[in-house]
This record gives C-alpha cells, sequence and structure tokens, in this order.
C-alpha cells in the first residue's frame, strides 16, 4: 500500500528546526495553499445561498494566514473546502501541491484542523482520544502511546489524560483538540476560530502554541472575527464578507485602511456635547458619532491623526468642557467593516450555513443536512 | 524560553512542545482492517463509559419476555412454559432489531458533536469509521443476546437445538442486524438530530416487529395482515432463529435472511457511503 504521508516533500527540510523557514516568506517562495475562484452554494428548502463565492487565497509556506470577518462571512466554509470536508463548486484549491479534490487522501495525510467542527469525542478520556488517533495515523503499539504521552505532557493534560473529555474545562478542551490535530506534526494547521469563547488565560494560551508550531515551520490558516487575534499572530490578513474577499493585507496595511483607531469620550455635563463635537471634528477631520448615551460621543482618527489626537484633550479643557472619561482604541473589526463596506457588521444569523456561534451552528447545520 | 503562561494548571513550554510536535519518523498508513478495528475499540470504549446506553438493551427485553410470558402465555399457549419455547428466540429478535436503531442515532451523535468530521478529515480507509462502529454494535447485540436467553433460561426455555442451535440462532440475527444496520446509518446521516433518527427509526421498526410472527401465530390474523406478515423480513428471521434454535433448522428461511443480509448491505452500504463522502 502506497501511502501519501511518504511521499517526498520538497516543501521542508526534513526535521523542524526554529530557523529551518522563516516566518515571514519572502514573496515568490513555495506557496503552502493556494485556492482560485472557490464557491460553493448551499441550498435550503427556501433559497440558494452563496456561502463562498470566488474566493481566492495564497499562503506562503511558515506565514500565519487570518481569514477575518463576522459570523456567516464563509470563512469556515473556505476552510471545510480546503480541509477536504466539503466539494467546492467551483474553483480549486491546492494544499502543499495536492489538490483537494483530485488528491484528497494527500491533503487529509498533511493538514491538521482544529475548530469547531473536527472535535474529539466527550465521552472517550484525552488519552484515548489521542491514542485513538495516533492509531488510524498509523502509529502503533508503544509508538502510539509514547507519541500520546509526549502531547499530553507538552499541552499540559497529563492529569487530565485519564478524564473523559466532557469534565474538561473550556482552555483545556481546546488543548486536547489542538493536541489532536498534531498528532502527525502536520505542516498545515487549519485552525477554524481556535480561541472563541476562551477566557483571555486560555485564549493567551493558544496564540502561544500557535507561535511556537509557525517558528518550526509550519503555515497556520486561522479564522477569526477579532482584529486582535488577527493582529496578533496573521502575517497576512484576508477580509471576508458575504463569501467574498473585500480586502487583503498585512495586519498595517488594513489598520491603515481603516485609519489609526477612534478616540472616545463621556463629559461631565451633556449640553455640553454638541460643541464637543464641534471641536473633535475640527481636530481630527472626521464626523463625531453620537451614541445614545447623551455623555458620550466618538470619532476616527484618520491616518495621520496621532498629533490631532494628543491636541484633543487640552482643546476641550480650553473650552471648559470637564472630561471625566477618554479613551483612544484600535481600530475593531466594526470599524475595518465600516471603512470597507460602508455598512455595520451584520446579525448572527445571516448568510452561511454552519455559521460561527455555536447555537447557531447546530441549527444551521441541521438545516442543511435535511436539504441533501 | 518560554511560552509563559499564568494558569497555574498548565505551563506550556516552548520546549516540551517543540519536542512533542517533531516527528522523527512518519508511520505508514495503516490498513483498512486496521482502523476499522480502531474504531471498533472506540465504540467498546464508549460502552465502558457510557453504560447507561445499555439500559435499553437490558431493560426492553426483561419487560417484553416477562410481561408477554405470564400475561399472554397462558392464554395463548395453554401454559407460560409452552409459551416461552415459542416466544423466546422471537423476543430476542424484537430486541436486537430495535438496538439497531442506536447505530444511527451514535452516528448522529458523532456529526452534530463535531466527531465526524475529524474522521473525516483523516487519511483514513473512508467507511472505516461507520464499518468499525457496526462491528462495535455486534457486541452491543451479543450482550443484548446474553441477558435474552439467561432470563429465558431461568423462565424455562429449553430449546431442543441446544448450545450449538442457539449460537446458530444468535449468529444468523447477528449477520441481518448488522445488514439491517446501514438503513439506519442513512438515516443517521440524513435526519437533523440524534432524536429524530430515533422517533423515525422507531415508526418503521414498531410494525415491523408487531406485525409478524414473533408474539402469535400468523394464522389467525385476517388475510390482508397475514399477507403482510409472510413477506415481513422479520417473520423470516424469527422462523429461522426458531428452527435453529429449536433442533429442525429451516435451510429456505435460512438461506432467506442471508440473501436478505447481502442484499440489504449492497444497496444500503454504498448508499450510507455516498452520504458520508459527499454530506456538508
Amino acid at each position: 500500500m502506497t501511502s501519501p504521508m511518504d511521499a517526498p516533500e520538497p516543501d521542508r527540510p526534513p526535521g523542524r528546526h526554529a530557523s529551518a523557514v522563516p516566518a515571514h516568506a519572502p514573496p515568490g517562495s513555495a506557496l503552502a495553499v493556494e485556492a482560485t475562484g472557490l464557491v460553493k452554494h448551499f441550498s435550503t428548502r427556501k433559497q440558494v445561498t452563496k456561502a463562498v463565492d470566488g474566493v481566492d487565497l495564497q499562503i506562503p509556506t511558515g506565514t500565519v494566514f487570518g481569514l477575518l470577518g463576522p459570523n456567516g462571512a464563509g470563512k469556515t466554509t473556505v476552510v471545510r473546502m480546503l480541509a477536504t470536508l466539503l466539494r467546492p463548486d467551483a474553483g480549486s484549491a491546492r494544499v502543499l501541491g495536492h489538490d483537494v479534490v483530485g488528491d484528497a487522501d494527500a491533503v487529509r495525510g498533511a493538514v491538521g484542523l482544529t475548530g469547531q467542527y473536527a472535535s474529539v469525542d466527550e465521552d472517550l478520556t484525552g488519552t484515548e482520544n489521542l491514542l485513538m488517533l495516533a492509531r488510524l495515523y498509523g502509529f502503533t503499539g508503544a509508538g502510539a502511546r509514547s507519541r500520546v504521552e509526549g502531547l499530553l505532557e507538552a499541552f499540559s493534560l497529563s492529569d487530565a489524560g485519564g478524564r473523559q473529555v466532557k469534565t474538561y474545562s473550556g482552555g483545556m478542551r481546546r488543548r486536547i483538540d489542538l493536541a489532536a490535530s498534531l498528532v502527525l506534526a502536520p505542516r498545515v494547521l487549519f485552525l477554524d476560530e481556535p480561541t472563541t469563547g476562551l477566557d483571555p488565560r486560555s485564549r493567551n494560551q493558544v496564540w502561544d502554541i500557535v507561535r511556537v508550531l509557525v517558528e518550526d515551520g509550519a503555515t497556520v490558516l486561522l479564522t477569526t472575527q477579532y482584529l486582535e487575534e488577527a493582529d496578533q499572530l496573521a502575517d497576512r490578513i484576508s477580509v471576508i464578507d458575504h463569501g467574498k474577499v473585500i480586502a487583503e493585507g498585512t495586519t498595517n496595511e488594513l489598520k491603515r485602511s481603516v485609519g489609526q483607531g477612534a478616540v472616545d469620550l463621556r463629559l461631565a455635563d451633556s449640553a455640553r456635547r454638541a460643541e464637543a463635537a464641534e471641536i473633535l471634528e475640527k481636530l481630527l477631520g472626521t464626523s463625531p458619532t453620537l451614541p445614545t448615551d447623551p455623555y458620550a460621543l466618538g470619532a476616527r482618527v484618520p491616518d495621520d491623526g496621532a498629533d490631532a489626537v494628543a491636541r484633543i484633550l487640552p482643546a476641550l479643557a480650553d473650552a471648559g468642557i470637564a472630561v471625566p472619561e477618554f479613551s483612544l482604541g484600535q481600530p475593531s473589526l466594526d470599524e475595518v467593516f465600516l471603512t470597507l463596506t460602508g455598512r455595520p457588521l451584520p446579525d448572527e444569523d445571516s448568510a452561511e450555513p454552519g455559521a460561527d456561534g455555536d447555537a447557531g451552528r447546530r441549527a444551521n447545520v441541521a438545516a442543511e443536512e435535511v436539504s441533501r | 524560553m518560554t511560552a509563559q503562561s499564568t494558569d497555574h494548571e498548565a505551563t506550556i513550554t516552548t520546549t516540551s512542545l517543540r519536542e512533542a510536535v517533531a516527528l522523527q519518523e512518519r508511520p505508514s498508513r495503516p490498513s483498512a482492517l486496521s482502523t476499522t478495528f480502531t474504531f471498533g475499540w472506540r465504540a467498546l470504549l464508549k460502552i465502558k463509559h457510557v453504560p447507561e446506553q445499555l439500559f435499553d438493551v437490558l431493560v426492553s427485553p426483561v419487560i417484553f419476555t416477562l410481561m408477554f410470558t405470564y400475561l399472554f402465555g397462558g392464554a395463548l399457549a395453554g401454559s407460560t412454559s409452552a409459551y416461552i419455547q415459542f416466544l423466546l428466540p422471537g423476543i430476542l429478535v424484537q430486541t436486537i432489531i430495535i438496538v439497531t436503531v442506536y447505530t444511527g442515532y451514535t452516528l448522529n451523535t458523532d456529526i452534530t458533536k463535531g466527531v465526524f468530521d475529524r474522521f473525516r478529515s483523516l487519511p483514513i480507509w473512508r467507511p472505516a469509521p461507520i464499518v468499525g462502529a457496526l462491528l462495535g454494535d455486534t457486541v452491543r447485540y451479543s450482550i443484548a443476546s446474553v441477558m435474552c436467553i439467561g432470563l429465558g433460561l431461568i423462565l424455562g426455555f429449553r430449546p431442543d437445538g441446544g448450545v450449538v442451535g442457539v449460537l446458530l440462532g444468535v449468529l444468523l440475527l447477528l449477520v441481518f442486524a448488522f445488514s439491517l444496520s446501514w438503513i439506519f446509518t442513512i438515516l443517521g446521516l440524513l435526519l437533523r438530530t440524534p432524536n429524530a433518527v430515533m422517533g423515525v427509526s422507531m415508526m418503521v421498526l414498531m410494525p415491523l416487529t408487531f406485525a409478524s410472527n414473533i408474539f402469535v401465530d400468523p394464522s389467525t390474523m385476517p388475510a390482508a395482515l397475514q399477507r403482510f406478515v409472510d413477506v415481513n423480513p422479520v417473520s423470516h428471521l424469527v422462523t429461522a432463529v426458531r428452527g435453529l434454535m429449536a433442533g429442525q433448522p429451516d435451510s429456505g428461511e435460512i438461506v432467506w435472511v442471508l440473501v436478505a443480509s447481502v442484499v440489504l448491505t449492497a444497496v444500503f452500504g454504498p448508499i450510507t457511503m455516498r452520504l458520508y463522502r459527499t454530506r456538508h
């Protein structure tokens, strides 16, 4: 029996060394993932939804690529197509040179998948889950056991290995999911919203793990709804909405497109808000937003607005307007969206079957199943 | 350098992570048989961890056997001990056939929980997760059979076919149950929730098991019903199992059951696999 895993792998030198593959691969280096014109429709009884509508991706080897978008944008569907779980309706994709449709088994042998979709069995213990996967990947006997022990140790789950996964905390759960996807040391890792629902501490842990993996030469495709997460991890980002890529670039390029962020103020006296808004507009050159809270106001900071921001408080003080609260925020996904699409983030339950919220996902997946 | 973590329960160090992830030698791809057994092993682990799933398997045959033997035995066959000779093979068949529903139920649970997508993303022989689960279920059927026959022996079931006849009867039943399970794997892949799978399956199985020769001789039934009972595969299975256990094997019925098993697998197995490959 020939194994796709035995095939020579030109993309990566044998053995993993932190320095073997630069984190930021130069342009023109080998692409780990390449997708052209990916399309996926879902039909429910009522309508046909274009979940993914012509997505192109180029992910250089050894980099982290962020797929950023709101619930229902099509992120998960893209990942599922790349992971061979879904067959594209049009377009093509290659992972490490293997076609996801024509050579699906080779892709499966080379990628690891962690997400809301690829889960572990909650009824089994952590050890049993990993042992099962190790055996399915071809490890046998003592080799399988030592592989599992090493992974449990590395993910700080040795003590919990004998417990059923359903007793795990959210952070532990995500770690066992990650460990499960690393059993075969995949060179490409798909992480579908790896930190959704995690507390900040567990989220930082997941981020640390991803960084180590990438330092060691893995390529990571990450989907997220959080600009901060993409900012922390990703070398390049595609913003996706309604199944289409609406912007692509480094985090800095993306941020520049939306400006430096936003200022938010809270005044002591609501009667002075109009006056304060005028001052803000004059300094920043953007029109202030006036929330329903009569004491609050905010404004986007333009590209070159750093100096202007510094003058806001003195200017307000000169006018005799007291400002008990002032904050300067990084641009959020909302702002990226507003800038790129001219509309705020869509509501939770739209579009994509198998959207990202957990409850919504179940319901949507169910609808999808019936339609088959 | 440490990929630091303030979580006291979890300190993940870069070195240990690196060591764990590094893989000196990639294993060769396992055979179809070995992956199938791994999934069978998983099914057994689930029985170990969730013994409640055996509750129905154990309780329903007990209730049915006791109820029918003592409520109707005297009226239907003159005495309870005479009736149980007739009833027990039938109750056994009914029990196992109802247990096959769990195949679809567990498959659907795996899908809703996302476990199945993990399996589908592995470079393995594609039918392995399903075939392995079916093999694991066979163990469940065996446990149910032992329960059922054990109770029967206590209540006075004395099969003339002896140990060999009983074992052959159970074996034939297991073969049929394995083949029938493919129908429930289809339901498991098509329906939206595990409970829907349960509901639909029961709706199909109730008439199949009751409109059969499990409980009474069909000769007293209206003609139309008799015609249904005669073509009902469950009736053929019950007759074949009864024959084997009574030491009077009916080769015609046994062949009928074996052919039906092959047909069920040949038709519903590929449909299951097609759904499995294409579902999203």
